[in-house]
């Protein structure tokens, strides 16, 4: 058995990085020398619970049970994994949060640990480590995850959300490229839709495919919520033109959409029903993975959301933090896992098993090879960097986390675009909602 | 001989017995019904003290505090209510969930009412389809929630694709994302979920109506519907008051359906008081806010209870039309 001096370690996740391949045995070995070397030590007899997001992947959770089995069996920390429907881990986080007692870590969705920063535990030193280690944080997860100056969560991944779209259908609307302008992107919903092959937005309270493309229309036409210093600027023309636009998408939309949430349009879109929608990359995977459906996967393909009058990309990426509670009596067991989730023998492994689910937002894994693999994949690699923050131009705080937690954003596009207000009303009282939360 | 000295001697002790003593005040105490039914009613209201009036308590206090998730809040009076008070998805909240509440208990007590005449006659396999009746009711909420949530699904409703396939509809039914198709669709799944509650309730009341009085009814030549005006209803009016003030109270605070189908929406079309209530104190963390939209509820179901307490008070209803 090698002995493992630092050199060594140094070495071994260098080339692992590039290689990405320690398995089995090699991998335990590497764990355990990890858990003698890293700067947080467990605490003795320490045992930790979880809560994450219910997997879109199976792969990934698979990959990410494996990971933890790597950290026990390393450090002797029992972990206990609890999944929640992803809208549910919100909840579950803040009454734990209040009540001083639940799971010690909770990984879950934007802003989570900004509701109750006070709550989390400081992970500066983690962030700094990891940060040094793999080229640096993207900014925006860097904004994410500081409080201020010190950071109250890790930053694990983003998921990226694009539009996924159907070649023939589009190529017989007169597309073979999916248009990179809005106004390009209204012609083509048109298009399609008097091909009888509509797309579909969600407009329910779908607290990721929904908040995905409602800020991106908002801000590809120049409309925001706030501006740096954090005042409301949403009652603006910019925001009337994006909400006009989302109107004419709407109606050329399939109908529904109104009543969708996170799932719907990964079944309408597996189900052949909708041509067009915005998701991460799990329809693909999904339609990879089952037979029946592999039509569909050599059928479709993933683009960049268009860009607005504005002129530059205006995307809203969804980014999986996790915190540590300072409830939790073994911070220094948790700050190990935090780490150890994102050491290069781990997260290379479990970005290939996601299959492009999750993205890195450590510049080193920009190399990992599973946005090479396969080019429908390779966007998705790029979510980190494209994506602009939930606080759009202002601050990612308490304030921009109870925003978009309380759809105020969403519910003034569906209110629009259903009918049910009329383009001042919808604003006005998305104004008074966010006047109230950010005073 | 030694019995009789013996019973001469008893005689004797018994008639200079001392005076019995005053009972102290702990006896007499211990004696106290008052006393004793406190004690043995300690434990039911300790368990309402902590579980109900705690609770609400501190729900009505957090009301006039900003409190939010994961920080305690300062008082700041009346200002969530202030704040409410302008706010049009609030009163959005509070139209919708009485039409819901009203309609829903409406239908329910005509369908429950009918069920009830119905399997009070004397069916083949009455036991069973009595049983039968009550499965909607029993079947978690959560479950049959679901179920309904698969039917409304604007892709893939069976109702859609069986119309469909009748040829009498063209495209798929927008159950849940046109805003009057929503509301319905709710209402309809709370009545089927409701209904075997009012029906069983009330078939109790109906076989507690004494059948001399039906054949009395008979023979003076009644017709079905004079039956069912002058002898049935009068008689079932107490029953009726209180099925349907629990009716009422728990469509009005009704959460588990709305929230596993619509969310509250579409674009808040669906939005009762208590979903509203849940959105703005857990998932967007204000807790005063959402105390206070809760808060806002009591006048409502106070106003409905008070009407079933004094209605059943006045003897009309409780012995019938005449007894004032």
């Amino acid at each position: 058995m090698t002995i493992f001096t630092r050199r060594a370690l140094m070495q071994g996740s260098t080339a692992a990085i590039t290689a990405g391949a320690l398995t089995g045995p090699a991998l335990l070995d590497w764990a355990k020398a990890w858990a003698q070397t890293a700067p947080w030590k467990p605490e003795k007899g320490a045992a930790l619970s979880l809560l994450r997001w219910k997997y879109f992947v199976q792969s990934e959770d698979d990959a990410f049970v494996k990971l933890i089995d790597a950290f026990t069996q390393a450090t002797g920390v029992k972990v206990t994994i609890s999944r929640e429907s992803y809208e549910d881990v919100q909840p579950k986080a803040s009454v734990a949060a209040n009540t001083g007692a639940g799971q010690d870590m909770f990984w879950g969705l934007y802003s989570l640990p900004h509701l109750f920063p006070q709550k989390c535990l400081d992970v500066t030193d983690v962030a700094d480590y990891l940060g040094k280690k793999y080229g640096g944080w993207v900014p925006s997860a860097q904004a994410y995850g500081m409080s201020g100056k010190k950071w109250i969560a890790i930053p694990v991944c983003y998921s990226g959300n694009m539009i996924n779209y159907r070649l023939e259908a589009s190529a017989k609307a007169g597309f073979s490229k999916f248009p990179t302008t809005t106004d390009a992107f209204l012609e083509y919903a048109k298009a399609m839709k008097k091909n009888n092959t509509p797309g579909g937005f969600a407009l329910g309270h779908a607290s990721g495919d929904g908040n995905a493309w409602v800020y991106w229309c908002l801000w590809a036409h120049g409309g925001n919520v706030v501006d740096k210093n954090d005042k409301v600027i949403i009652n603006s023309p910019e925001t009337e033109k994006a909400l006009t636009y989302a109107k004419a998408l709407y109606e050329n939309m399939a109908p529904g959409v109104a009543a969708w949430n996170d799932a719907s349009n990964n079944k309408a879109f597996l189900g052949g029903e909708i041509n067009w929608t915005d998701n991460g990359i799990s329809i693909y995977v999904a339609a990879k993975n089952d037979p029946s459906k592999n039509a569909i996967a050599k059928d479709m393909d993933h683009a960049v959301w268009p860009v607005g009058p504005i002129g530059k990309p205006t995307e809203l990426h969804l980014l999986y933090p996790i915190l540590a509670m300072t409830y939790t009596k073994y911070p220094q067991a948790c700050k190990a896992l935090m780490a150890f989730m994102l050491e290069a023998d781990q997260f290379n492994k479990w970005l290939v098993a996601s299959q492009g689910y999750l993205t890195h937002c450590l510049n080193a894994y920009d190399k990992n090879p599973i946005w090479t693999a396969d080019p429908k994949n390779t966007i998705f690699g790029e979510a980190g960097k494209r994506t602009l923050t939930a606080g759009g131009l202002g601050s990612v705080g308490e304030k921009a986390a109870a925003a978009i937690s309380d759809f105020v954003v969403l519910d003034m596009f569906a209110a629009f675009c259903t009918g049910r207000e009329d383009a001042k009303g919808a604003i006005k009282i998305a104004e008074r909602q966010l006047q109230r939360i950010y005073r | 001989m030694a019995q009789q000295s013996s019973e001469m001697t008893d005689l004797a002790i018994n008639s200079i017995k001392p005076a019995p003593r005053e009972a102290t005040a702990w006896t007499r105490l211990r004696m106290n019904k008052n006393w004793i039914s406190f004690w043995f009613m300690l434990p039911a209201a300790a368990f309402l003290i902590l579980f109900l009036a705690y609770p609400l308590g501190l729900g009505v206090w957090m009301s006039f505090t900003d409190a939010r998730i994961g920080r305690p809040g300062e008082f700041i009076g009346i200002e969530n209510y202030e704040w409410l008070w302008d706010d049009s998805v609030f009163w959005l909240s509070v139209f919708n969930t009485i039409l819901y509440t009203t309609v829903a208990s409406a239908i329910k007590f005509a369908v429950g009412l009918y069920l009830a005449l119905l399997l009070n006659e004397n069916l083949p396999f009455k036991a069973l389809l009595r049983a039968v009746v009550l499965i909607p009711f029993i079947v978690p909420t959560v479950l049959s929630a679901i179920a309904f949530w698969w039917i409304y699904d604007p892709q893939f409703s069976i109702v859609s694709w069986s119309l469909r396939h009748l040829g009498l509809i063209n495209g798929n039914i927008d159950f849940l994302g046109d805003i009057w198709n929503a509301r319905w669709s709710v209402i309809f799944a709370n009545i089927w979920r409701g209904v075997p509650f009012v029906a069983i309730t009330l078939l109790a009341g109906l076989q507690t109506v004494s059948p001399s009085l039906y054949e009395a009814a008979t023979i003076d030549g009644a017709t079905r519907w004079q039956i069912f005006r002058h002898i049935t209803y009068p008689l079932l009016t107490p029953i009726i008051a209180v099925v349907m003030t629990f009716s009422v109270l728990f469509t009005f605070t009704d959460f588990q359906l709305i929230w596993v189908l619509t969310r509250g929406g579409p674009v808040n079309a669906t939005q009762l008081m208590a979903t509203l209530s849940y959105q703005r104190a857990i998932l967007s963390g204000h807790l005063g806010e959402g105390a206070a939209i809760s808060t806002a509820m009591i006048p409502f179901l106070l106003g409905a209870i008070l009407i079933s307490w004094f209605g059943l008070q006045r003897r009309k209803w409780q012995q019938g039309e005449s007894n004032d």
